[in-house]
């Protein structure tokens, strides 16, 4: 199949971009990433700079893997990352266009490739528990309800793309850090410093300069794990709950 | 920084803002819907009139009254203010923007801003029009036989306003821009309000469609009733 791409070009942060076009030649049975693999070796041949973009397991769950298919995040596709959407799902002689995630928080290194350490410094300021080290824990020792578990582990299959950032209008990040706060407060072994990580996790990702959150659920709507809105409400109402009626503060 | 300052300067505090003020207003528009149905009435104006002296003499009233400016005012400014803001996440446009949403319409969700912004206009027209025409004595008294003080002819103003035509559409145009409004504010408010429930939220949900459609569409009435078929 030939296929028209419209690819966005930055040469770093500073720079503007630009779109530039390309004619591939594809197959059906290809990844996404595979067939910007067939236009890089195409443009290597003919001494070009290749596009650069991001990629690590190729199997739906590292969250490396970014970029705007045509409007979306990931692509068209529900529930499914670049990596994991093949060329099926396009026509022959289609016109592609591919951009990168828009998003002052995450200002574009090169071509489709972004900074997303924003969401590491969210991480770092409460998305983790403190345990002592030592002899591995009984995994039965705290019994947690089924329906309980379920609902953690779906917040937890949250694999930090991004893609809700790049589809919000607003660019915010709440669908990500409601996930990672909602997936250990529900837990017994998250609940201990449950006010804590929603003060400091909010704080952090207002720093990092997202937008609020309108409830236009175009993030539950894009993501490739389908992550539920349902935690952004959790978190506020958490967040309420810290601010009001715990002792706690920000801690920074 | 003191931490409720901090708490309702953040982006979950700003939305709750948001959020309360907008349920408040939704209250407030049944309550003036109730209020602007007796101009259907065919009495020549003469419950219209006592209501309307009513609401600006009850002292009670007047409190509630001089809280729904404030919080016009701030539902306002801190729309304008997140608007900005938000806008401002992302300095550089997508070529290709879809909106795909899951729980509600994207239309409305997206412009919110402008919708509200629609309606802000049509606040400062609709109170030149009839609040200020009030409060500065430009109208006439009428005296009835039920009411033992002479009133002030509200009914009169309104009758003049919507024989004119550009009125009358900018009235219809508005209330559309309400209804899209509402459409994603009512239940949008629950959920900032961590209001998302299984058992609970398919009826709110519900109740916010009904709501858009059926509050803009009975204001929108009066205008077109006296328009068309008085």
């Amino acid at each position: 199949m030939k296929l028209n791409l419209k690819v966005w070009r930055q040469k770093g942060a500073a720079t503007g971009g630009k779109f530039e076009t390309y004619t591939v030649e594809a197959n059906e049975h290809m990844s996404f990433l595979e067939m910007l693999d067939v236009l890089n070796e195409q443009l290597i041949a003919e001494q070009k700079e290749p596009v650069s973009f991001e990629h690590d397991c190729r199997e739906g769950i590292c969250g490396t893997c970014s970029m705007v298919i045509n409007g979306h995040p990931h692509g068209p596709m529900k529930g499914t990352t670049t990596c994991q959407l093949h060329m099926r799902h396009f026509n022959d002689g289609e016109t592609i266009t591919i951009e990168p995630f828009r998003s002052n928080s995450f200002p574009v290194i090169k071509d489709l490739v972004v900074d997303r350490s924003s969401f590491d410094r969210i991480i770092q300021s409460g998305g983790y528990i403190s345990v002592n080290t030592g002899q591995a824990q009984d995994g039965n020792a705290i019994p947690i309800e089924k329906d309980l578990a379920s609902e953690a582990f779906d917040a937890a299959t949250c694999i930090g793309c991004g893609a809700c950032v790049a589809a919000c209008p607003n660019a915010s990040a709440m669908l990500f850090t409601s996930a990672k706060i909602s997936h250990l407060n529900m837990m017994p072994q998250g609940e201990v410093e449950a006010s804590q990580r929603v003060l400091n996790m909010v704080n952090q990702m207002d720093v990092e300069g997202f937008g609020a959150c309108s409830n236009v659920t175009a993030c539950e709507a894009e993501c490739p794990k389908e992550i539920s809105v349902k935690n952004i409400a959790r978190v506020n109402r958490e967040y309420f709950a810290a601010s009001l009626a715990s002792e706690k503060t920000s801690s920074k | 920084m003191n931490w409720f300052v901090r708490f309702l300067t953040s982006s979950i505090g700003k939305k709750l803002i948001m959020s309360l003020t907008g349920l408040f207003l939704c209250l407030f528009l049944v309550v003036h819907l109730a209020g602007n149905l007796q101009l259907l009435l065919d009495d020549g104006g003469e419950a219209f009139n006592i209501y309307a002296y009513m609401m600006t003499h009850n002292p009670l009233i007047k409190a509630v009254s001089y809280g729904t400016y404030f919080f016009i005012i701030l539902h306002a400014i801190q729309g304008i203010i997140l608007a900005i803001q938000n806008r401002k996440a992302r300095s550089s446009r997508y070529a290709v923007t879809v909106t795909r949403t899951t729980g509600t319409n994207s239309f409305a969700a997206r412009q919110m801003a402008l919708l509200g912004s629609l309606i802000l206009v049509f606040l400062g027209i609709h109170m030149g029009d009839f609040w200020w025409k009030m409060k500065s004595g430009q109208t006439s008294m009428v005296k009835y036989d039920s009411f033992e003080l002479e009133v002030q002819n509200l009914y009169e103003k309104v009758e003049a306003s919507f024989a004119v035509e550009w009125i009358v559409i900018f009235y219809v145009i508005a209330m559309i821009g309400l209804s899209f409004h509402l459409l994603h504010g009512f239940q949008s408010a629950f959920q900032t309000l961590g209001l998302n429930h299984k058992k609970y939220t398919p009826f709110i949900k519900a109740l916010g469609k009904g709501f858009a459609i059926i509050i803009p569409a009975l204001f929108a009435l009066i205008p077109l009733y006296y328009m068309f078929v008085k």
